[in-house]
């Protein structure tokens, strides 16, 4: 009887090894052997952890704006960038109107879902016309919305002394301290702490929430025809679905969680960045969703979580281990090597074709 | 009696453990014009791929049989070989640069070259060209065609007519070839242009080059051939000289082969049966099945067939109707007028398709066998689902009804959560047609229902058709390219040539009947002929 309940439970184990994905098993292995080198050379464990589940709710949303272009077979969306810039706009809009708290807070989300969405559509209209090239695309788009954002912050007609250059003049400053006005507002929310551990709760539900809504949205029937577009388009029009709609309500969604996404990140890191900032940021989402077992055109919630952990989690431990073994100077470049490292482990390990059963 | 050029001996070729040419065998004479007739499928391509040592043979595990060329016994292992040995082939798809003079094509890496200081130093490579050498290269070869082109013109822009003669210019032009292969070189050509290139085929086999003509189009053959072989399912048939030859003789020979059942079939004229769709004029973009103006009546409760060789237009008639492919013209169902172009109106009036192109757009490859059954209905009539306006899937249903197909349809798999790629042919066909039932059609569209499938399944995939004809009532529109499996099954058969309806015929008639048909009727013929 002990016996045979052994064999299940080793099945089990087998099985959810299975469906997890020998690379993130290798992954996970990795990560084990960066948190032994932590303790071996004394690193403080518990703020590593609080650490990692921060900004696992921090950037969970951005990689999550990911899989509604995916499953409608557009890929990654390299154009995250444009989504985040909305984001931007409407947390500025916040304290340039002299917003505080809750009040700041959900202003900038009720700005930034409409904002986000409709130039998500726009973008969506020109992918429409670009099939195929998605990403390559996707990916100088983001380019170009950046630097054009960037004469923007450049010249936006903001009034706030908190935003615009302290010497005067027009235009916004790098970076701007949420201080006072919606700063960390959801990573304090209900937060408690287990042995030395913070649990950012009011981060980690909202994200949870995101990821819940999301769930239930691709079992409608419209997330079912999203997927069924994605997964093959010809097959799609064959039983009278628009492709062309579908592509568009997906870039749609993602445009918006770009802009959730941004805003949930900035009140987790307590400044905005402008100008060149958003740049690489589709890239951090990009190689996050891949490593966590997507493929280009087939994307689940449970890869979002696994992935965003996975990524976050090795860059928060790597980089003291990493300081320690080397050198301290080197953290700045010893950062983009270990985050490009990733990207590029991902993107290489990008997989065709859907999980097989 | 002129000399043997070139002799086939008893070739056999398989690919993956399925005959293709079952002991093939051909002479040529020099100066002869050779016709290789045949179906789709006959394996006319395959011993011309075989003649010409492509490597597709040679990937495949080569061929058995022996080739003797002037008496000897010769291997051919790459088209190279083949071209050293004097045979020239004018493929189907032009093979030409387009961005290059016809000159240049005609004289591509066997250029004419002069030595020059570079060359000295560098060596053959940087030899500089002899354009007027070549030029007047060119100018002789197309002279031998009787084509007053200008050579130094671009192949861009040029009639597919002249893009046939520079190819042919182009095999001339090697001064050893000495047999011409020509792969339905007609098939592309408007009428004019096909009699010119006959015209020249007769006067280049007096010159004494040796052409192998393959092709469909008996008319031609009665005209320019001199000897005639025909091919059937990989077997060879028969072999004659022109004087023995009749287009009817051909084409029953062509066609004939032994019927498995027809007892299927129904005479439902009789017995004041409505017209349930009425197309006419349809016209459909389908590239490579162009639909050219069909008249058809479907009746209510038949099978209908569409048969006819490859290119056509019977597979643009579904995709037409069904909107996947631009079309125009009408087409009434039960008197009411229905869409062209719109998908959803052609599901939502009852018909449903299930595509020629089944891996392509018949399947979502990568999702369950539920899924892709249920998916159709799901959408296009909000069947299983739950939660009111919200639109959840209704797993429960789903499943209920996979499980209900797949036990009425006999697919054979794991289950109804396995992935419908790691099916065999026949199962996935049977997907396909389960989703299309669960669609609840009247009428129902099936191309090509047992491509690729393995000879067992082909016969489960028929009945099962002819069981939803006659139990279940759905009207059944069959395409496909295998007669034989038309005429088993279908109450009556209409054959589509040049995208046109050339004739309607009961299943029963003589195998002369239908060959005359595919190849595009006795009329056209006679009139090719004389």
């Amino acid at each position: 009887m002990a016996e045979c309940e052994k064999i299940t439970v080793q099945e089990r184990l087998k099985d959810a090894a299975k469906s997890l994905g020998i690379p993130r098993l290798i992954i996970f292995g990795f990560l084990a052997l960066l948190f032994v080198a932590a303790l071996f050379l004394k690193l403080d464990i518990a703020s590593l952890f609080s650490n990692v589940l921060t900004r696992l709710g921090m950037n969970g949303i951005l990689v999550l704006a990911m899989v509604p272009t995916m499953q409608v077979g557009m890929g990654p969306n390299f154009g995250l960038p444009l989504g985040i810039t909305c984001g931007l706009v409407a947390a500025t809009l916040a304290i340039e109107l002299n917003l505080v708290g809750w009040t700041a807070f959900v202003f900038a989300l009720g700005v930034a879902i409409p904002l986000g969405g409709l130039a998500g559509y726009a973008y969506g209209l020109l992918l429409n016309k670009l099939k195929g090239e998605e990403m390559t695309v996707g990916t100088y788009f983001g380019f170009s919305i950046v630097s054009l954002m960037s004469i923007f912050w450049a010249m936006a007609p903001y009034k706030s002394p908190e935003m615009i250059w302290p010497y005067g003049g027009s235009g916004l400053r790098v970076t701007i301290s949420l201080a006072g006005r919606y700063d960390k507002i959801l990573d304090k929310f209900m937060s408690f702490s287990i042995g030395g551990i913070v649990i950012p709760t009011g981060l980690l539900l909202f994200f949870a929430l995101c990821c819940f809504l999301m769930w239930v949205f691709m079992r409608t029937r419209t997330g079912i025809a999203m997927t069924v577009v994605g997964n093959n388009a010809r097959f799609a029009e064959s039983i009278g679905l628009n492709v062309n709609k579908n592509r568009l309500l997906g870039s749609t969604i993602s445009g918006a969680l770009g802009a959730v996404g941004i805003i949930i990140y900035s009140q987790s890191y307590g400044f905005l960045q402008l100008y060149q900032a958003p740049l690489f940021m589709a890239f951090f989402a990009v190689g996050s969703i891949l490593i966590g077992g997507a493929s280009i055109n087939h994307a689940l919630i449970r890869h979002v979580v696994i992935g965003t952990f996975l990524f976050q989690a090795l860059l928060v431990t790597s980089l003291p281990v990493a300081n320690l073994l080397v050198s301290e100077n080197l953290s700045e470049v010893i950062r983009i090597i270990i985050s490009n490292g990733i990207i590029l482990y991902a993107l290489s390990r990008k997989e065709q074709g859907g999980e097989a059963k | 009696m002129s000399q043997c050029i070139l002799e086939l001996r008893n070739i056999v070729k398989e690919y993956f453990g399925n005959r293709v040419l079952k002991g093939v065998s051909l002479r040529l004479n020099e100066g002869e014009i050779h016709a290789l007739i045949g179906e789709n499928g006959a394996g006319k391509s395959t011993l011309m791929n075989i003649l010409f040592g492509m490597p597709v043979i040679h990937n495949t595990g080569g061929y058995e049989g022996e080739i003797f060329f002037q008496g000897n016994h010769v291997e051919i292992k790459t088209p190279h070989d083949a071209m050293e040995s004097g045979i020239g082939m004018v493929h189907q798809e032009f093979m030409l640069l387009p961005g290059f003079t016809i000159t240049e094509n005609i004289k591509l890496n066997r250029e004419t070259t002069r030595a020059n200081v570079a060359s000295q130093v560098f060596g053959p490579s940087m030899r500089s060209l002899d354009m007027p050498a070549m030029e007047a290269d060119a100018r002789a070869a197309l002279d031998r065609l009787g084509l007053s082109l200008d050579e130094t013109l671009k192949v861009a822009g040029l009639p597919v007519g002249y893009m046939q003669f520079v190819e042919i210019a182009r095999e001339l032009d090697k001064k050893t070839t000495k047999i011409l292969v020509l792969d339905e070189p007609t098939a592309v050509l408007t009428e004019s242009e096909a009699d010119t290139l006959l015209t020249t085929m007769e006067r280049l086999a007096k010159s004494g080059i040796a052409i192998l003509f393959i092709t469909h189009r008996l008319g031609e053959v009665m005209r320019v051939a001199d000897n005639i072989t025909v091919l059937r399912d990989g077997e060879w048939v028969a072999s004659m000289p022109k004087s023995e030859a009749s287009i009817e003789k051909l084409a029953e020979l062509m066609v004939g082969r032994s019927l498995e059942n027809v007892a299927h079939h129904r005479d439902l004229s009789g017995q004041g049966v409505d017209t349930f769709v009425e197309i006419r004029d349809l016209r459909v973009e389908m590239p490579g099945e162009e639909v050219r103006g069909i008249d058809l009546d479907i009746r209510k409760g038949e099978i209908l067939g569409i048969g006819g060789l490859a290119g056509q237009g019977k597979i643009g008639i579904a995709n037409g109707v069904m909107g996947h492919y631009a079309s125009s013209g009408t087409v009434r169902k039960e008197g009411k007028e229905i869409p062209l172009n719109n998908t959803p109106v052609a599901l939502a009036a009852g018909m449903a398709f299930v595509s020629e192109d089944r891996r392509g757009v018949g399947l979502l490859l990568d999702q369950s066998i539920e899924l892709n059954i249920a998916v159709p209905a799901m959408q296009s009539q909000r069947q299983f689902l739950t939660g009111g306006s919200l639109g959840l899937t209704d797993n429960k249903s789903m499943r209920a009804h996979a499980l209900d197909m797949i036990q009425k349809l006999d697919i054979r798999c794991t289950g109804p959560e396995q992935l419908t790629r790691r099916l065999s042919g026949g199962n996935q066909q049977k997907v396909c047609i389960a989703k299309a039932l669960t669609l609840h059609p009247n009428l129902l569209f099936v191309s090509e229902p047992t491509r690729g499938i393995d000879i067992g399944a082909k016969k489960i995939v028929l009945d099962l058709l002819v069981k939803l004809n006659r139990e279940w009532g759905v009207t059944v529109v069959v395409t496909s390219s295998e007669l034989a499996e038309l005429r088993s099954i279908c109450d009556r058969i209409a054959i589509i040539y040049e995208g046109k309806v050339e004739g309607i015929l009961a299943p029963d008639a003589s195998d002369r009947d239908f060959g005359v048909l595919l190849a595009g009727g006795l009329k056209a013929a006679e009139k090719e002929a004389s």
